[in-house]
């Protein structure tokens, strides 16, 4: 086990390499120089050929790109992401303080769409054919089409300008106003949270249905035990194991969809930080974002993964 | 009946009660919702190919004192924010999204498989390589990464492709990867090295065909996520430029008039859904149909 979490670690590592490298170099190839967004642009016009030069030797951005790369791991394993050259602030900083918001989004959506996706998944296996089935399926289906900023439009147009039930936009810490922060979260949390639903109660159902068949499931009637005990106790575990398996994509996906959502809704977190890095070319901002994106991914899924164990005793870690 | 022991030529003779392309149409097509994609599919590509013919308006046509208008004989849908009709803009922005779809799908499935193929084939350094670099693009939010990649390229209609592309790569070599290490095994790959065939052609010609089913089924099923996808950016923003008509940056423009005018924003969302919905039940169908393990269950 300690080995298997070992070698996972030093994988993570050479995925972030990977990744920030190829980000880097990405950036980079972004035409137009950084050193111009570092200053405003009155101060473009008084600068002489000699003072940027001095400027770029300070960021050092006159050296080799690779030595640029070089030196911004070393300070990043250090935890010094730079200074973002748009908002002339700290990097680490700026994802500090809007990490926890789509942390916050991000694990409502999590076990939002986990639990409901399952549940949906396992009643419509097991009223297979009835219109029960017919219903979840087609709910199912198209959670996986809907894109989720339309979704986001359609709610806030529903709930918040028609109806006027909720709050149309912002964010709220929890620990300011409760209330105010939960109203806040409900539709971004449903948009975030509505595409894995679907592929979670897709994949339930499909693999429920694959142990309803085994020969246990029907040891387990003849012996006389009731439908809600034979499903929860003897098919529901085991259907589980593929669903598990995939359940850390949905990490992914759900960080990726904040870009969208945050956007939506105006909510301060890292998915519309990083749409205004990437907009403004504030590419220190950016690769530090993407160096923390990656490593929330990248350890949550290893949870995941280790989790499987508990599932499936089958399961070795080797 | 035929007997044991006569002649391999009459055994050979025997035909199948149906044949293998019988019996994908029968599965295929055999469900309501599998054909209620292929007849939407259609359409799409009819609306878009004759899309001239059948707009009522030009889609550019700015029209000033008109904007925002609800919808009416005039204009079906009404009109946007610069007074363009929006059907006909709805009915022009089929073809990007097309595009993109395809284009996409195209890049990605042909650098995927390459990858997948030299990494199953040569194994050992090679594949481990090329798999933890496809781990680095599977262990991050493709979205974010396509967003990243475009802005550095700098947006339109061809660096979404290509950003799309990158990003979609990782899941076509996972898949051609594990079915290259897996059909490697089998007697005709051996046959034909002893044949003395070398690299490319086994690769090419025994490899890559028998490796196909799972590659189309995987292609169709993403496209709908490429489409989703180039919605997402170009409502962002930084899709498809002004003033071509693009779904999601209609989307987008709407949302600052939702009270004034819904459909502005409803209805690309709606375009979208409905063609997202057909090619997943495409893809659904395609899988039943081609997956060998679920042969003779349906």
């Amino acid at each position: 086990m300690t080995t298997y979490i070992l070698r996972r670690l030093i994988e993570a590592v050479f995925v972030l390499l990977i990744l920030t490298c190829l980000v880097f170099f990405c950036m980079r190839l972004v035409p137009g120089d950084p050193i111009f967004l570092y200053m405003d642009s009155t101060d473009v016009n008084m600068l002489t050929p000699e003072k940027i030069a001095a400027l770029k030797h300070e960021l050092g951005l006159d050296q080799p790109l690779i030595v640029q790369y070089g030196r911004w791991l070393a300070n990043a394993v250090r935890g010094d992401l730079g200074m973002s050259l748009f908002y002339s602030d700290r990097v680490s900083k700026m994802i500090a303080e809007r990490l926890p918001v789509t942390i916050h989004l991000g694990i409502f959506a999590f076990i939002l769409s986990s639990v409901v996706g399952i549940v949906l998944g396992i009643v419509a296996a097991v009223r297979r054919g009835r219109w029960l089935d017919t219903v979840a399926t087609l709910a199912a289906n198209l959670f996986i089409t809907i894109p989720m900023f339309w979704l986001g439009i359609l709610l806030i147009l529903a709930l918040g300008l028609y109806a006027g039930i909720l709050p149309i936009s912002g964010y709220t810490s929890p620990f300011e106003d409760f209330w105010l922060s939960t109203k806040q979260l409900i539709m971004p949390v449903l948009c975030l949270a509505v595409g894995s639903m679907g592929s979670n109660a897709r994949l339930t159902r499909t693999s429920m249905l694959e142990v309803i068949h085994q020969d246990y499931i029907r040891t387990a009637w003849s012996k006389g035990l009731k439908e809600k005990s034979i499903i929860s106790k003897h098919a529901l575990k085991n259907s589980l194991i593929p669903v598990v398996t995939v359940l850390g994509l949905h990490i992914r996906i759900i960080f990726g969809g904040a870009v969208l959502i945050e956007t939506v809704f105006s909510i301060p977190g890292m998915g519309s930080l990083m749409v205004d890095a990437t907009f403004n070319k504030d590419y220190t901002l950016v690769q530090g974002g993407v160096m923390v994106v990656a490593i929330i991914v990248i350890l949550s899924n290893l949870i995941v993964d280790i989790s499987y164990g508990w599932l499936d005793p089958r399961v070795r870690y080797d | 009946m035929q007997q044991a022991g006569v002649g391999s030529e009459e055994i050979s003779d025997v035909k199948p009660k149906i044949s293998e392309w019988q019996r994908f149409r029968r599965v295929f097509l055999g469900r309501k919702v599998v054909l209620f994609g292929l007849i939407v599919l259609l359409f799409y590509i009819l609306v878009a190919i004759f899309a001239n013919l059948l707009a009522p308006y030009d889609p550019y046509q700015i029209d000033l004192p008109n904007l925002l208008a609800s919808p009416s004989f005039v204009h079906p849908l009404g009109t946007d924010t610069l007074g363009r009709d929006i059907l006909s803009r709805l009915i022009f922005g089929i073809r990007p999204t097309l595009m993109v779809g395809a284009l996409t799908m195209l890049i990605a499935a042909i650098g995927g498989t390459t990858l997948g193929l030299l990494a199953g084939y040569f194994g050992g350094m090679v594949q481990t390589l090329i798999m933890r670099f496809i781990d680095a693009l599977m262990g991050f939010p493709m979205i974010l990464l396509a967003l990243v990649i475009a802005a550095a390229l700098g947006g339109g209609l061809r660096n979404i492709i290509i950003a799309l592309g990158i990003a979609m790569i990782a899941g076509f070599a996972r898949v051609m990867c594990g079915q290259t290490l897996s059909i490697k095994q089998n007697d005709y790959v051996l046959a034909g090295r002893s044949l003395g065939y070398r690299g490319r052609r086994l690769m090419w010609r025994h490899i890559v065909p028998n490796a196909f089913p799972p590659l189309i089924v995987l292609a169709t099923m993403n496209i709908g996520v490429v489409i989703l996808m180039e919605a997402g950016l170009s409502f962002l923003g930084i899709g498809i430029q002004a003033p071509a008509a693009a779904w999601g940056s209609m989307v987008s423009e709407g949302y600052g008039f939702l009270l004034q005018s819904p459909l502005l924003s409803v209805a690309p969302g709606l375009a979208i859904m409905l063609l997202v919905f057909s090619l997943n039940m495409l893809g659904d169908g395609l899988r039943d149909a081609l997956d060998p393990k679920l042969r003779g269950a349906l």
